[in-house]
């Protein structure tokens, strides 16, 4: 049985421990907002919060994050809001995402927002380079312009 | 602006009051019959639908794919302005997968200017597809759906429905309808202060005969089309709500790992499972034809389970052919020059025979894979008589119809379920089968949805690819060092005999296409032949330029006297770069210009040198002439995106084939621009008011060509073969520039 919690809510699946967390979030729990990219890691489209650290499902064992906290991009923005009723239903960074027209296609995002979430989080004002080294995510549409437009409009000066 | 009637409008009454009003190719013998036609689903092709209803809810149908490029939103917004309604009062939605929304018209705005499209044709022997076939497509794709069907099918409907409705107004008001304007969804009557909305209207509009003949809007009286538009599908896309094909799920769902004969063409012929049936989950050993499938309760299990089954697959001719075979039969095709013409103009022979100077370029690009994000699959659910299907398609109507052929069920019982698509490229347009065809052949065999879905190292393997090319060049000179010929050789097929062409004003030109069939399959890419082609001859005009002791910005310029809007992009391109300024130390920059899909691009890329002696790019300053904007801010968007897009096959791009078989596995060894590799970009729009042009595809074949010539600036080295990453630029000799 593996044991953990998404956007919150508490998850026990008869799965086996080597099954990578992206699966169980897709297949088991039809949580399709997380996508399937490369299943190596290298793409970055996968990505979701383990206690709040940016972390490749595709290659995450379920027995890896056993009574960890999961967020995944459905519950970006009330994890962020926690229990404040005025919250908005966006986080800042998918509001941000929204005023820069950042997506194209739109695949690659989810994995995207869910890594400078995380980048913010840990360095509100990343500098090129920071960026350049923490934001590896392949978007195919090239939406990378508009991705550093919108971090820079959230970093704290 | 007046434009005559060249297909036809129709109308009907909505259930409940309300107006629907359509564009169809072919010419109703009356309104009546129209209507008829419109219920039953009859021989005709309505391009789009406004629905008005009584509430003032105005729908409009989009019958292409949302890939990214915003077609959503643009299409909406041409449909919008024409009938003067509000834009907060737009519904849209994506026209369901039935003949009534083909799209036909593109392919007829194709047909208009270049015969068959291209894009379409594919491998597919141009003639063994009927325009018929093609018509009855729901296709996106070429860069034409703002262009053919914005402008034939989504202005007119919208104009139509203004006049309509305000002929409805007039005679409710006893006025004559030159009295009353329309504004926000409503008619007014000025003199009276007297209004009635869309809405109030629609009923009574149902009634009349749609106009002959519509009046477009001049760009002055544009409330809505100019202005940057927030797209409409980008808010399900950042909380994870949006829907992709791959997203299709279902309690009751099963999954399906397969692997495809790995050299091309060949036949799967045993298969020994082991003890996978056992295994957890899973369901069945499916073998096809090509393939074997595993199929199981979770796509992990199915993907695990694949692992531990063998199978072999027929040997064939292909087996020990690697991409050194390729091209060295790409040399013996061009060294015997079995040729057809794609251009001919003057007397090239005689110009080489007679010239001062002759300089030779002989030039190659690799095979490429689309690596589209969201790996191909495709979701199949036969039950009841019926199927269904869910998948991410460049053509539903078209998928539509595959899937009901192959499943043995009437194209009437057969249910398309839209979904974005998580990238495109060309990758998703029809007569690229594969997944579609094996999604439906294993689902016959089960009762629930069975989802198939192809591994990235699948779909990288397994591909529709760019074709591999080479392109021989020869210029000659005459005693003043002017260039009087161009003579050009290369590989086909090309799908795009046009991407060949140079519009410079060089006297004699000979352009012939030479065999370059391959066992590899081959498809539309990113701009189809414009990014091979594109890099070859602007990175030979440059050659010229240099050995002409000129400039190459100033090169172009010059021999481009007869194409201004050509020289309007160059010039604007180049000063926003700052070409001719200082540039900081070890920089340089290179320039090009294409015009592909309708649209002219110039662009200039700032170039160096890293301490490894790699290529970077610091800027990429781009102007571009799609004729006006409609939404600028996704023509930024696109042009931003195919300059990435070009950008990544300049720098890695490189499929390569061994024994048979492509050599490359996932994003490691088939390396993306990330964003440490991305440029600034700096997208200048140049309104000239001309024909509405593409902008999906323009802006990526100039890039590799605009990269490449900045570094033989700074290298002295000319790079004839792509991808950048093969070539050593450690022994760089800077040229002085002109």
């Amino acid at each position: 049985m593996a044991t953990f919690k998404v956007n919150g809510v508490e998850q026990n699946l008869d799965i086996e421990p080597e099954m990578p967390l992206l699966w169980a979030l897709r297949d088991e729990l039809g949580m399709t907002g997380t996508k399937f990219g490369c299943g190596i890691a290298s793409c970055g489209a996968c990505t979701v919060h383990v206690n709040g650290n940016a972390v490749r499902s595709c290659v995450t064992p379920v027995s890896a994050v056993e009574g960890q906290d999961i967020t995944t991009i459905e519950g970006l923005a009330s994890v962020a809001a926690g229990a404040n009723p005025s919250a908005p239903d966006l986080s800042a960074v998918q509001q941000a995402w929204i005023d820069h027209q950042v997506p194209q296609c739109g695949y690659c995002q989810s994995g995207m927002i869910m890594a400078v979430s995380s980048l913010l989080a840990s360095n509100p004002n990343p500098s090129d380079a920071d960026i350049d080294s923490s934001i590896t995510n392949v978007c195919r549409c090239g939406s990378y312009p508009r991705v550093r437009k919108a971090i820079r409009s959230l970093a704290i000066a | 602006m007046k434009i005559n009637r060249r297909r036809f409008l129709l109308s009907s009454a909505l259930v409940g009051g309300g107006v629907l009003i359509g564009y169809s190719a072919l010419k109703p013998s009356n309104h009546r019959r129209a209507n008829a036609e419109l219920a039953t689903g009859g021989e005709h092709y309505v391009t789009s639908f406004i629905k008005i209803e009584r509430n003032n809810a105005i729908t409009v149908y989009v019958p292409h794919s949302e890939m990214g490029q915003g077609v959503h939103t643009s299409l909406p917004m041409m449909a919008a302005d024409e009938l003067d309604a509000a834009w907060e009062d737009i519904i849209v939605e994506q026209a369901p997968a039935i003949d009534l929304f083909a799209n036909g018209d593109l392919v007829k705005g194709f047909a208009g200017e270049f015969g068959l499209p291209g894009f379409l044709t594919g491998i597919v022997n141009a003639s063994a597809v009927s325009i018929a076939e093609l018509m009855n497509l729901q296709t996106t794709g070429g860069s034409s759906s703002v262009r053919f069907t914005g402008e034939t099918a989504m202005r007119t409907a919208g104009a139509a429905a203004r006049q309509m409705l305000i002929e409805c107004a007039a005679n409710r008001w006893s006025v004559a309808g030159d009295e009353c304007s329309t504004e926000l969804g409503h008619v007014q009557h000025n003199a009276s202060g007297r209004s009635l909305s869309y809405g109030e209207l629609a009923a009574d509009a149902a009634l009349l005969e749609p106009p002959e003949n519509v009046t477009l809007k001049d760009p002055s009286q544009f409330t809505i089309m100019g202005k940057a538009i927030s797209r409409v599908d980008i808010p399900a896309k950042v909380d994870g709500t949006a829907n992709y094909g791959i997203d299709a799920h279902s309690e009751d769902m099963l999954y399906a790992a397969i692997r495809l004969a790995p050299v091309f063409g060949t036949k799967l012929v045993s298969v020994d499972a082991g003890d996978v049936l056992s295994r957890r989950g899973v369901k069945r050993i499916i073998e096809l034809e090509d393939s074997v499938a595993v199929v199981a309760d979770s796509y992990w299990r199915a993907k695990e389970a694949l692992k531990g089954v063998k199978s072999q697959f027929e040997s064939s001719d292909a087996d020990t052919t690697s991409s050194v075979d390729l091209f060295a039969g790409f040399e013996r095709s061009l060294a015997e020059d079995k040729n057809s013409k794609v251009l001919e103009t003057g007397d090239t022979e005689g110009a080489m025979d007679s010239a001062s100077d002759v300089i030779e370029g002989n030039y190659t690009v690799p095979y490429l894979a689309h690596a589209a994000m969201e790996p191909m699959n495709c979701t199949v659910h036969l039950h009841d008589d019926i199927v269904e299907v869910w998948t991410s398609t460049q053509d539903a109507l078209g998928i539509k119809g595959r899937v009901a052929k192959i499943a043995g069920v009437a194209e009437e019982d057969a249910i398309f379920h839209h979904s974005y698509l998580g990238g495109g490229f060309g990758r998703r347009l029809p007569f690229n089968w594969n997944v579609i065809d094996h999604a439906t052949l294993i689902a016959r065999e089960f009762d629930v949805p069975v989802k198939t879905v192809l591994s990235r190292e699948d779909d990288m393997q397994q591909d529709y690819y760019r074709p591999a090319v080479a392109s021989n060049f020869k210029a000659a000179f005459d005693a003043n060092g002017v260039v009087q010929a161009w003579h050009n050789r290369f590989t086909g097929p090309i799908q795009t005999p046009g991407a060949s062409h140079i519009p410079y004003a060089i006297p004699n030109k000979s352009i012939r296409v030479v065999d370059g069939d391959t066992h590899v399959p081959i498809a539309a890419w990113r701009s189809v032949d414009h990014s091979q082609q594109t890099f070859f001859t602007e990175s030979f005009v440059d050659e010229i330029a240099h050995r002409s002791g000129k400039n190459p910005y100033q090169f172009r310029m010059d021999m481009l006297a007869d194409h201004p809007r050509h020289r309007k992009v160059l010039e604007v391109a180049a000063e926003a770069a700052g070409y001719g300024e200082n540039l900081p130390e070890g920089h340089a920059l290179g320039i090009a210009v294409q015009e592909s899909f309708g649209s002219i691009v110039a662009e200039v890329a700032e170039v160096s040198l890293d301490s490894n002696n790699r290529p970077v790019i610091h800027k990429v300053t781009c102007a571009i002439d799609c004729g006006w904007a409609v939404n600028p801010d996704t023509v930024e968007a696109q042009v931003e995106s195919g300059i990435i897009y070009g950008l990544t096959a300049a720098l890695y791009g490189e499929i390569t084939i061994e024994n048979g078989r492509v050599a490359q596995n996932n994003f490691p060894d088939y390396e993306m621009v990330r964003m440490a590799d991305t440029p600034e970009i700096d997208v200048h729009i140049v309104e000239s008011g001309e024909k509405l042009g593409g902008l999906g595809e323009p802006s990526t074949p100039p890039i590799a060509a605009a990269v490449s010539n900045g570094l033989y600036i700074l290298t002295g080295q000319r790079v004839r073969e792509l991808p950048l990453k093969n070539h050593d630029f450690s022994r760089s000799t800077p040229i002085a520039q002109v």
